[in-house]
């Protein structure tokens, strides 16, 4: 809402404030000034001219050489290209010297050898928008009434002495969607009193009834009232009224469509005025749309309308869409004689639906949506009567016509002192309560310990006793609440043992070197199911704002290897990342997918680089097998989980495992396949991605201290001979399982295969520790347990080197 | 003999001091004091000698033997040192070089914020509540007293999966869902997470975005309880020194509602381009939790009453640490992210 201080002086006195001090107490009481915009923009030297004479430019088709008078006996030489410019205007002149918006100076200068003292000017050269200068002179300069006096200030007279305050209005206040709506506001923030419009005009002897019947079949719209006014002289408006509309935001187009629009923005009333003789008949019937129904409205688009939609017909056919947009069929013109002035109170929630289906909005939807006064409709039928006699020489018929069922009484809130008082904290007196309820012009009384309030309908926001709770404060003031804590807590705070231990498994991926990274939830289609550890059905969006965000994904490695790409194209020799973060699987019975948080990992490039002591690893495998033994080690995980070769697409073949916790799937790892990698770019590249909600929800033991061995343990190493497909991890399995409670620990220390190895074999070396935490063992204790091992494995086929 | 005595000591202590280092020195020793040596055999020789001169012979060569031995390990403590000297010298390194460092990552700067936000309010009793991102529109939205065809719905354009199911648009839900689990106990609790908007992706919107809520409910909850809660925050989060002010505002789900600004903390309200020239920056939107909205959730709303706040963690963030572009925070890019390393204060 664009709110011109002019134009609200009419209505209350703000004499005396500056713009931007008004502007920071009306933010600071409710409403935020998102701008306080001064219209003269600082110009200087702009002044009304007359055209005296216009000859063409000797030399330049395009150019005029005016002589314009631009103060009494003062005729300067002006060069002007406008096509519209003519001998005998009233045009805006900037002289030398004067100073125009963004920077523009005028001087004295030759065009093409004639000289030219000064500027005649467009709206849009003074700074106003393109989009709201009259169509007349949206191509050319603007000119002005022929009354005007040569030599006077044109700013003033064009309105741009002005500030114009920008509101940012929340849905509630819609009361503010009008100058009277915000002199109220600014009436009750300085205890001022509002002036409204007076009201009166001579009637004709004709009845309007005898020129139009109205009728509703349709609860969408409880009020309608039609006034016809005839021997309408359309014109152009007055230049208050098109400097107003300006100011305002909007564009002026005649007299007749110029008032209905001053009294859309004065009244937050939107009417709307048909042609009486385009509408070929003498009747207005509201009802419901026919399915299919077509309608060209008057930005000359056929709308097809749906059964639910609101419309205004002849009792034929439509010729407006209720509280969008009037039809092209009943549109005022410059032949028009006689109008009808629609004031109807519309159901917001069918025009919302209805400006939404159509994709269009408009001022007037804009404030049916949110609830209009029900108390102004009729009061700006009147208005709009009175100003059609006034400027544009109508004559008004006798009576309103209108159908009226509206409830029109006010909200009544009953509501205690001292309720006011314990949700805000504070004591407020009950004079001052009254005196903040008076400003605002709510009727109020006080009665038995309760304050009984009718709030004017204007204010459709006002329905409960904490809306009262938000005037009182607000006007008296939020700096004056105090600051306290809330009391009687009981609860002890903290985290859930799943949350402390997400943090936990951020730390481990920290201090293992990794960049906690965030990347986006929703993914295309194609990358939704990829590196998924369960893929099931997909979540999708209705209306995707691209192909690219129209899924939610069902793995975090898709987006971590873009990312890592991302890194590598920006020239990173090393990329170290995990994510933790939900994925978004199939649907639950109450219809939303199933949301799993999941921890991955990309790990790419170098892993150590100690540059000067020659010290350098790529990463690999086992890097990324590292950290995440690291992670189960920290969650005291490491005896319940196995890795098992797998394949997984996109990953490659040789170098990728399931991870398995007791036994049950919860994770992948593995190299990047080679040819993904070529997609992004990318060098050695390792992916691990984990079902945290699995693996932090495993139960673990409690902590329980061993004793530190004080005896020595035994080691004895064994090198075996293996098939070169032969996991090392099932081995291990072997000896953990032969060896009795006195083996302690097995541990890989040479994997060999080469030259020295017969081909599709391996040598694979174990360093077994047994000892016993009580005593010291004996040799054959050792033997003998050792020996069970031995067995074991070369009943599992293994051959010992 | 006592002659050949005193010569046979000048020259080992003349061997001696030459010895250049432990090796040779041992061969000095070997070859004057050992088994072989010549004052063994001078020893060894005394059986000559008359009863009367042995002693005096005897004593003279312990003599000899005790000086040499003492001139030997005086000279064995100064090549020791000597060596370890040479060996320190060999060892002596370029400490200016730099060191193994051990790769260290660390916290996504969203987390950083959220996370000290969610110690704060622990620390004052809050628990940490989580919800789903993919909601239900009646969580989202009508248990929020936003109904279907609610103006205020346009505040929020929103991702939509079907016509009930959609991603979240705040955190909100949670608090309506935790509300509708603790049947009408007291609440505390503060719910960070990832909401979404209809936005398209540019410096200052991001289609994805982290929030952090708070809620709560109780008994006599009163608006000034809201302010000094949010100042407690302010104070946590951009120093001590910092002041708020609440502006009236709207929320379909609180009401009153307000805004929160602090005093910019760039030019402490003097104004620059931080704070717009305002000396206030706008932090987030707070209110008294709308009675629809708790008798939505089964509370009754003339006794017990609450309040609720909702932060953007990336506005948090830019403004904390200057931040200009929020793609930054989902581009992932190590040059950004590594610089949230250190602690700060």
């Amino acid at each position: 809402m664009l709110v011109s201080l002019n134009w609200l002086r009419q209505y209350v006195d703000i004499d005396g404030i500056a713009p931007e001090e008004l502007a920071e107490k009306i933010t600071r009481s409710g409403i935020e000034v998102d701008a306080v915009i001064d219209r003269s923009q600082g110009m200087t030297n702009v002044v009304v001219g007359h055209v005296v004479s216009k000859e063409k430019h000797p030399d330049a088709d395009k150019l005029n050489v005016c002589q314009v008078e631009v103060g009494e006996g003062d005729i300067r030489q002006i060069i002007c290209g406008a096509p519209n410019v003519a001998a005998d205007q009233k045009v805006i002149v900037a002289l030398p010297g004067a100073r125009l918006p963004g920077g523009v100076k005028i001087k004295k200068a030759k065009m093409r050898g004639q000289e030219s003292n000064g500027m005649i000017c467009s709206l849009q050269e003074l700074g106003v928008e393109g989009r709201v200068v009259p169509k007349a002179y949206a191509e050319g300069i603007y000119v002005l009434p022929k009354d005007t006096v040569p030599g006077s200030d044109a700013l003033e007279l064009i309105g741009l002495r002005d500030t114009v305050l920008e509101l940012g209005l929340t849905p509630n206040r819609s009361d503010a969607l009008s100058m009277l709506g915000v002199a109220y506001e600014v009436a009750a923030i300085l205890s001022q009193e509002v002036k409204l419009p007076e009201i009166q005009y001579q009637t004709v002897s004709e009845k309007a009834e005898d020129y139009i019947k109205v009728s509703v079949e349709a609860k969408e719209n409880p009020l309608y009232a039609a006034k016809v006014v005839k021997n309408v002289k359309i014109a152009e408006s007055p230049l208050w009224l098109q400097h107003y509309l300006m100011a305002a935001g909007v564009r002026p187009h005649n007299n007749v469509v110029d008032i209905t629009n001053y009294i859309l923005m004065e009244y937050g009333q939107p009417l709307h005025a048909f042609d009486y003789d385009a509408l070929k008949s003498s009747e207005i019937l509201v009802r419901l749309a026919n399915e299919g129904e077509k309608i060209v409205t008057l930005d000359d688009q056929e709308r097809s309308l749906k059964a639910h939609n609101l419309v205004i017909t002849n009792g034929q056919e439509p010729v407006a869409i209720a509280g969008v947009m009037g039809g092209a069929n009943s549109e005022v013109t410059s032949d028009t004689t006689t109008v009808v002035i629609e004031a109807a109170y519309f159901d917001g929630f069918s025009v919302r639906r209805t400006s939404k289906e159509l994709g269009l909005r408009s001022d007037s939807s804009a404030r049916f949506e949110k609830g209009v006064d029900p108390n102004r409709v009729l009061i700006a039928g009147e208005r709009a009567a009175q100003l059609l006699a006034e400027l544009a020489g109508g004559e008004v018929l006798e009576g309103t016509v209108a159908v009226d069922d509206l409830d029109k009484s006010p909200a009544r809130v009953v509501v205690s002192p001292d309720f006011i008082n314990n949700r805000l904290g504070m004591k407020i007196s009950l004079e001052d309560m009254l005196s903040i309820l008076n400003r605002l012009q709510f009727d109020v009384e006080a009665a038995n310990g309760m304050l009984i309030i009718d709030a004017p309908t204007r204010r459709q926001d006002i329905k409960i006793e904490e809306d009262i709770v938000e005037e009182i404060a607000r006007l008296y003031g939020y700096d004056e609440i105090p600051m306290t804590l809330p009391e009687g807590n009981e609860q002890i705070g903290g985290l859930t043992p799943y949350q402390a231990k997400r943090r936990i498994a951020r730390n481990v991926m920290e201090g293992a070197g990794l960049y906690q990274a965030v990347t986006y939830s929703l993914t295309s289609d194609e990358l939704a199911q990829k590196f998924a550890l369960k893929a099931e059905d997909t979540t999708k969006l209705l209306m995707p704002m691209s192909e690219e965000r129209s899924t939610l994904r069902q793995s975090l490695i898709p987006h971590l290897i873009e990312a890592a790409g991302y890194n590598v194209a920006r020239k990173a020799d090393s990329v170290a990342l995990y994510e933790i973060g939900s994925v978004f699987l199939g649907k639950t019975e109450d219809e939303l997918p199933y949301e799993e948080e999941h921890l991955a990992l990309v790990l790419s490039g170098k892993w150590v680089d100690h540059a000067w002591q020659g010290e350098k690893l790529t990463v690999d495998f086992f890097v990324a097998k590292g950290i995440i033994e690291s992670l189960f080690e920290k969650l005291g995980l490491t005896d319940r989980i196995s890795f098992e070769k797998a394949n997984v697409d996109g990953l490659h073949p040789g170098q990728t495992a399931a991870i398995l916790l007791d036994g049950e799937k919860v994770g992948i790892i593995g190299g990047l396949h080679p040819i993904e990698r070529k997609k992004y770019d990318l060098k050695e590249t390792f992916v691990a991605e984990l079902n945290l909600k699995a693996v932090l929800g495993a139960e673990v033991e409690e902590l329980v201290y061993a004793s530190v061995p004080r005896f020595p343990a035994i080691t004895r190493d064994i090198a075996l001979e293996l098939d070169r497909s032969k996991p090392a991890g099932e081995i291990i399995e072997v000896i953990r399982a032969a060896g009795t409670k006195l083996l302690k620990e097995v541990k890989v220390f040479d994997v060999y295969e080469g030259d020295k190895m017969e081909a599709g074999k391996k040598s694979v070396a174990f360093s077994l520790t047994y000892f016993d935490p009580e005593r010291t063992l004996t040799d054959e204790e050792v033997v003998s347990a050792h020996n069970k091992v031995l067995k074991a494995l070369t009943e599992a086929g293994a051959e010992l080197r | 003999m006592e002659q050949q005595l005193k010569q046979l000591e000048q020259e080992a202590l003349a061997k001696l001091q030459a010895a250049a280092n432990l090796k040779e020195l041992n061969d000095v020793r070997v070859a004057y004091l050992g088994k072989k040596g010549p004052i063994t055999d001078l020893l060894k020789g005394m059986g000559k000698l008359s009863p009367e001169e042995r002693p005096k012979m005897g004593a003279l060569v312990n003599a000899v033997r005790e000086n040499v031995t003492a001139q030997l390990e005086e000279r064995v403590a100064v090549l020791e040192e000597q060596a370890i000297l040479e060996q320190l010298e060999k060892e002596s390194i370029d400490v200016t070089l730099p060191g193994r460092k051990v790769r260290q990552g660390n916290r996504h700067p969203l987390t950083r914020v959220i996370e000290e936000i969610e110690d704060l309010f622990v620390s004052m009793g809050y628990e940490i509540a989580e919800g789903p991102e993919v909601e239900k529109d009646y969580y989202n939205f009508e248990a929020l007293n936003l109904p279907k065809g609610h103006p205020a719905r346009d505040m929020q354009d929103t991702f939509y999966i079907t016509e009930e199911t959609l991603l979240r648009t705040h955190t909100s839900p949670v608090q309506a869902r935790t509300m509708e689990l603790k049947k009408g106990e007291p609440i505390r609790i503060i719910c960070p997470g990832k909401v979404f908007r209809r936005d398209n992706d540019d410096a200052t919107h991001s289609h994805q975005f982290m929030q952090i809520e708070g809620l709560v409910i109780g008994e006599n909850i009163r608006m000034s309880d809201l302010k000094g809660t949010l100042d407690a925050l302010a104070k946590k989060m951009f120093g001590d020194d910092r002041e708020i002010r609440l502006r009236p505002s709207f929320f379909p789900f609180t009401e009153p509602s307000v805004e929160m600004d602090i005093s910019c903390f760039k030019c402490g309200g003097k104004g620059c381009n931080v704070c717009k020239h305002t000396g206030w920056i706008e932090i987030l939107g707070a209110g008294m939790v709308h009675p629809n909205v708790l008798e939505m959730a089964g509370y009754d709303s003339k006794k017990v009453s609450g309040f609720a706040f909702g932060i953007g963690a990336e506005r948090i963030a830019m403004l904390k640490y200057g931040v200009d572009d929020i793609r930054h925070f989902y581009t992932n890019d190590s040059r950004f992210l590594s610089q949230f390393h250190r602690t700060e204060g």
